[in-house]
């Protein structure tokens, strides 16, 4: 049987807020165990909560980022239940009325093609504290210093058809919260954190299948690998006439498989309502435009503007703009040397593979983009090669300078002295009878290709510095025929 | 000493005639004296209180005096006080040191009060005679036999035995008001936002609101000028400047016109002394040339149904952070998370608060949140409708406080639903937000009553002003009960 | 309404409140009454009115992004039955 997947994601993003969401407790991460936990955030007696405004501004700007409706009138809802590092044995979070409504955002599947992935809605909501594991004899301990951090909760439309798609999706939001700057999008430090809505149904079908539920899931590939193990999984349950069984599983990346988690003796009721401490939060047309005032372009928008003011494929649009810091690298690259192809080819090339070897990212990149202009612009005005700038880009990565300077001292510049490059030029002759002979006597149509080893000799010679177009010019005119 | 009003302490101690450590003093003694028959204190803060009376008169010499400096008060054990045992009448409580100062606390700390200590209360509030506290029940010093209303027994008890001049209270649905009834002093629930709910342990968050409890309109005046105000801590805090209550005392009653709520006048188990006493402060104000007719608010009757939802619901939630982890009570030997929580709360919490954090937790599970929640949240904007109507014709609404005078300990203990109806005519003005107070009526059967009048949203300065002139002209709220 | 005492011992669970049998059957009586007593709402129609959550028309107020708290770890922890090393002692968690 053909079966068809259906995958929902829920995106639970840190905002990058200095203090939590509704105390005034720091947010940084790695403190002392519960030495960021404010009497609110330990749920004390007679505490109450007041709303984080930059939380709220930040759930704005990403409601413009995606065209959603924003909820003008907003309401908070206590979700009940009970565990160690939930301190009120409620979360504050928002259920009937959230801040954010539907929208939508754009994915670039592999062969370059568009799919639009509906956002059903995205919501404010406090973080929970930790359990640690660590043995104190045989109690777990509670580090509180999270709780009540803010997280907007981003809920997907079952849009997905494969793993690689909710990857694309995953990306996106990645894309969209770190380039708003509302998140760090640090997966290590759980500041971006997926769950996997999965299911499959036999092609055709409209109905739903039975889904399952993948936790917390916190990089991109062991995302791909967990949904693509629940798949087969499925699939083999119910073409051995088995049954799917809702539930919620974890990814075991050890494994490389997903597990039950311990089923909960009763379903939960988690008897949503509207937080009494808390009042609705109505936006305002001000309060919008305050928010949203510095937004910067937004990726897809700079994406379709790359294609058309530098001549790019959808290809390298895309990948230029997959961070900010990538894209505005880029433009200043272009800026410098003025050639948005070759520009491309180097931020995509060169650059990217350096910085893929050294472990390091785009913002903390050696090479600055004026400086990579300025190479660039060397070999656009002929002062050297392509191949004489890979060796000068090296030297910028080892800290030697800017390109004229590495240029200068290792003496590359390009020979295009003609006078000297024919006295090169005549020594290869004079020292390869036999090729010269050989040149001669052959076929005119073969001659271009032969010509590539007098060219090679005299670019040896030179160190790689002689004008290649000169050195071919004089060469053809040389050795005649 | 102990018989003077808070503001003529004020004014004794401005001029001198005694100092605030010599109060303090007093009233201390008088505690040890009288509160074993009473019980109305949980925590006598000696200590602290005699350092709190000699910075006040520290203060006094200085010459930075304000009119609450130097003047005892007892807190209800609701509010939290740093460094000192805030139980909340719970067993769940019984260990909890606070960590902090409720607003309230700080701020008439900060105007140079001093604090006797703190006052019996039923457990969470949950209580309309104060027989569900962990702590015993609270005498009514009119008859130690007789219950004095709850929540805030201890404090109504204590004022009205002269142990302390004043006391704060809180009032979920009559928790001020209906003590202040049943033991013959002046108690005000102020419009929800009005005072600072920070550091106020939540019974039901919509409802509860704190206020003052003394002898008089007067003193209720001062003592909420130095409680109320905005409080950025609390979000539901009323952004809007505080009146100037005091000023407006003394403003004559001509052309007022106050309504008399038909239904409640109507009500099967109105006590007929009760309903005379009401009559008696109608004439009153009529004699001062208020105008008074009859209002109605058609769906009043369903508050104590309404209520019975909302408040559960928001306790059933509010009191989940309680769960043995971080403060509270914990159970021995704990063998699991789950043996650990229900050991822990089943121990720490008493009869009332279980049934009613499980009539809650039901109230909003899968499958009755509309038929009961919402249906309650309805009804109650049905009943705030009801006064706002009723404001459209009149200044200030009036009725009984409680039905009866107080009971005798143990009359209503075994049947939760007759003890509820005990807040029958208190009830609807949380739901509705709005301010009220209760004064003193003619006394029944040997008993204090009370008269409630309610006003209009943050209308506080109106009530105290009617108030005040009642107790001008008559003597009602200056009985006090004997032996004290 | 009358309730079950197998509901009583449901919403228990859900309120994490031990119930033995016999409080159970005390508290599905008074839970009934209190229903009972609750159901009058059903005499009025509702179904046009809009629920009040509040008794005050306001809108929520914001605080500015600030850090206003310092680490005050040891006065809260001071109320902790069980605590170590800054932490909070629970039963082990089974995850």
């Amino acid at each position: 049987m053909q079966w068809e997947v259906v995958i929902g994601l829920e995106i639970h993003t840190q905002l990058a807020t200095r203090s939590k969401i509704f105390s005034g407790s720091s947010t940084a991460f790695g403190a002392e165990p519960n030495t960021q936990a404010s009497l609110i955030d330990l749920g004390m007696p007679g505490t109450l909560p007041v709303l984080n405004r930059r939380a709220v501004e930040y759930a704005v700007r990403f409601a413009k980022a995606i065209g959603a409706e924003l909820g003008e009138r907003s309401v908070f809802a206590r979700k009940n239940y009970f565990y160690p590092d939930l301190p009120k044995g409620y979360q504050i979070s928002q259920f009937e009325l959230p801040i954010v409504g539907r929208g939508q955002v754009e994915i670039v599947l592999e062969d370059g093609s568009v799919k639009t992935i509906g956002v059903t809605r995205a919501h404010l909501e406090e973080d929970a504290g930790k359990s640690l594991h660590e043995d104190f004899h045989g109690m777990t301990g509670i580090d509180l210093n999270r709780a009540g951090t803010p997280l907007l909760e981003i809920v997907s439309e079952p849009d997905m058809r494969s793993a690689k798609e909710a990857v694309a999706y995953a990306r996106k939001i990645h894309q969209i919260v770190t380039w708003l700057g509302i998140c760090d999008g640090n997966m290590q430090e759980g500041s971006f954190r997926c769950d996997a809505n999965v299911s499959v149904r036999p092609l055709g079908e409209e109905k739903l299948g039975t889904r399952t539920e993948l936790k917390n899931i916190n990089s991109f590939r062991f995302l791909e690998r967990a949904i693509d193990y629940e798949i087969g999984r499925q699939i083999d349950v119910l073409e051995d006439g088995g049954r799917i069984v809702q539930e919620t599983r974890l990814y075991d990346a050890e494994r490389d498989e997903t597990r039950s988690m311990r089923s909960k003796e009763e379903a939960n009721d988690y008897r949503y309502f509207p937080d009494p401490d808390l009042l609705p939060v109505v936006l305002d047309e001000a309060f919008i435009a305050e928010a949203t005032r510095d937004m910067p372009e937004l990726p897809d928008a700079r994406r379709v503007r790359f294609q058309e003011q530098h001549g790019l494929s959808a290809y390298d649009a895309n990948v230029l703009t997959a961070t900010r810091a990538q894209a505005d690298y880029y433009e200043v690259v272009v800026a410098v040397c003025g050639d948005a192809k070759l520009a491309a080819n180097w931020v995509m090339g060169e650059l990217a593979g350096a910085l893929n070897k050294a472990g390091r990212s785009i913002e903390d990149c050696p090479v600055p983009a004026p400086a990579l202009g300025g190479l660039l612009a060397r070999i656009l005005d002929d002062t050297i090669s392509g191949k004489i700038a890979k060796q000068v880009f090296e030297a910028m990565w080892a800290g030697e300078g800017d390109a004229d300077t590495v240029i200068e001292a290792r003496g590359l510049r390009q020979i295009t002295d003609s006078g000297a490059i024919e006295a090169l030029v005549d020594e290869v002759i004079a020292a390869n009878p036999q090729q010269v002979e050989n040149y001669r006597n052959a076929d005119p149509a073969r001659r271009p290709k032969m010509i590539g080893f007098f060219v090679g000799q005299v670019m040896k010679k030179s160190q790689g510095k002689a004008n290649p177009q000169q050195v071919n010019a004089l060469l053809r005119e040389k050795l005649g025929g | 000493m102990h018989h003077k009003t808070l503001a003529e302490l004020s004014a004794g101690l401005a001029a001198g005639e005694f100092s605030s450590v010599e109060l303090t003093r007093h009233f201390l003694e008088r505690i040890r004296a009288h509160d074993e028959r009473l019980n109305s204190f949980i925590t006598v803060t000696e200590e602290q209180a005699l350092a709190q009376a000699k910075a006040a008169d520290a203060r006094r010499a200085a010459g930075e005096a304000g009119p609450l400096t130097g003047i005892p008060l007892a807190h209800k054990d609701i509010f939290c006080t740093l460094d000192v045992r805030t139980s909340c009448g719970s067993r769940m409580l019984d260990n909890f040191v606070s960590p902090y100062d409720a607003t309230v606390v700080e701020r008439l700390a900060d105007a140079g009060m001093v604090m006797l200590g703190k006052t019996n209360m039923d457990e969470f509030a949950m209580g309309s005679s104060n027989e569900t506290s962990y702590y015993g029940p609270v005498r009514n010093p009119w008859d130690i036999e007789r219950v004095p209303g709850g929540s805030s027994g201890g404090s109504a008890a204590a004022v009205a035995a002269r142990l302390t001049p004043a006391a704060t209270g809180t009032d979920t649905g009559g928790s001020i008001r209906q003590p202040a009834a049943l033991t013959g002093i002046t108690g005000l629930k102020p419009t929800y936002g009005r005072c600072s709910r920070w550091g106020m342990i939540a019974f039901a968050s919509s409802l509860d609101q704190a206020g003052p409890m003394a002898r008089t309109a007067e003193d209720c005046a001062l003592l909420l000028s130095g409680m109320a105000g905005f409080d950025p801590r609390d979000s539901t805090s009323a952004e809007r400047p505080v009146d100037d209550y005091l000023a407006a005392l003394d403003r004559p009653l001509d052309g007022l016109k106050v309504g008399l709520v038909r239904e409640f006048m109507a009500q099967d188990g109105l006590h007929s002394g009760v309903a005379a006493a009401t009559e008696a402060v109608l004439d009153e104000l009529k004699r001062q040339g208020a105008e008074v007719v009859e209002v109605s608010l058609p769906h009043a009757y369903l508050s104590v149904p309404a209520y019975y939802v909302v408040a559960p619901a928001e306790c059933s939630s509010n009191l989940s952070r309680f769960d043995g982890v971080r403060f509270g009570h914990r159970c021995d030997d704990p063998k699991d998370l789950e043996d650990l929580y229900k050991r822990s709360r089943s121990e720490g919490f008493g009869a009332e608060v279980k049934r009613r954090i499980l009539i809650g937790a039901y109230a909003l599970s899968a499958g009755y949140y509309d038929a009961y929640y919402l249906k309650a949240q309805q009804v109650r904007q049905l009943i705030a409708q009801d006064f706002c109507a009723a404001f459209e014709q009149v200044d200030l609404i009036v009725s009984p406080t409680a039905p009866d005078v107080a009971f005798p300990l143990g009359a209503k203990t075994d049947d939760p639903v007759a003890m509820y109806l005990q807040d029958i005519y208190t009830i609807a003005v949380n739901l509705a937000g709005l301010p009220a107070i209760s004064i003193p009526a003619p006394a029944a059967d040997g008993l204090p009553t009370g008269f409630q009048m309610i006003g209009n949203h943050f209308d506080e300065a109106r009530l105290l002003n009617v108030a005040h002139r009642i107790q001008q002209a008559t003597d009602w709220h200056e009985q006090a009960p004997e032996g004290f | 309404m009358s309730l079950s005492s197998d509901d009583v011992h449901k919403i228990a669970h859900l309120a994490r409140l031990a119930v033995s049998d016999e409080e159970a059957e005390a508290l599905r009586r008074d839970l009934s009454n209190i229903l009972d007593l609750v159901e009058q709402m059903g005499a009025v129609d509702t179904s046009a009115i809009e629920p009040m959550a509040h008794p005050l028309a306001m809108n929520q107020r914001l605080r500015p992004d600030e850090v206003t708290e310092s680490d005050r770890r040891d006065l809260y922890l001071r109320n902790a039955p069980a605590a170590e090393n800054g932490l909070f002692l629970v039963p082990r968690v089974i995850e």
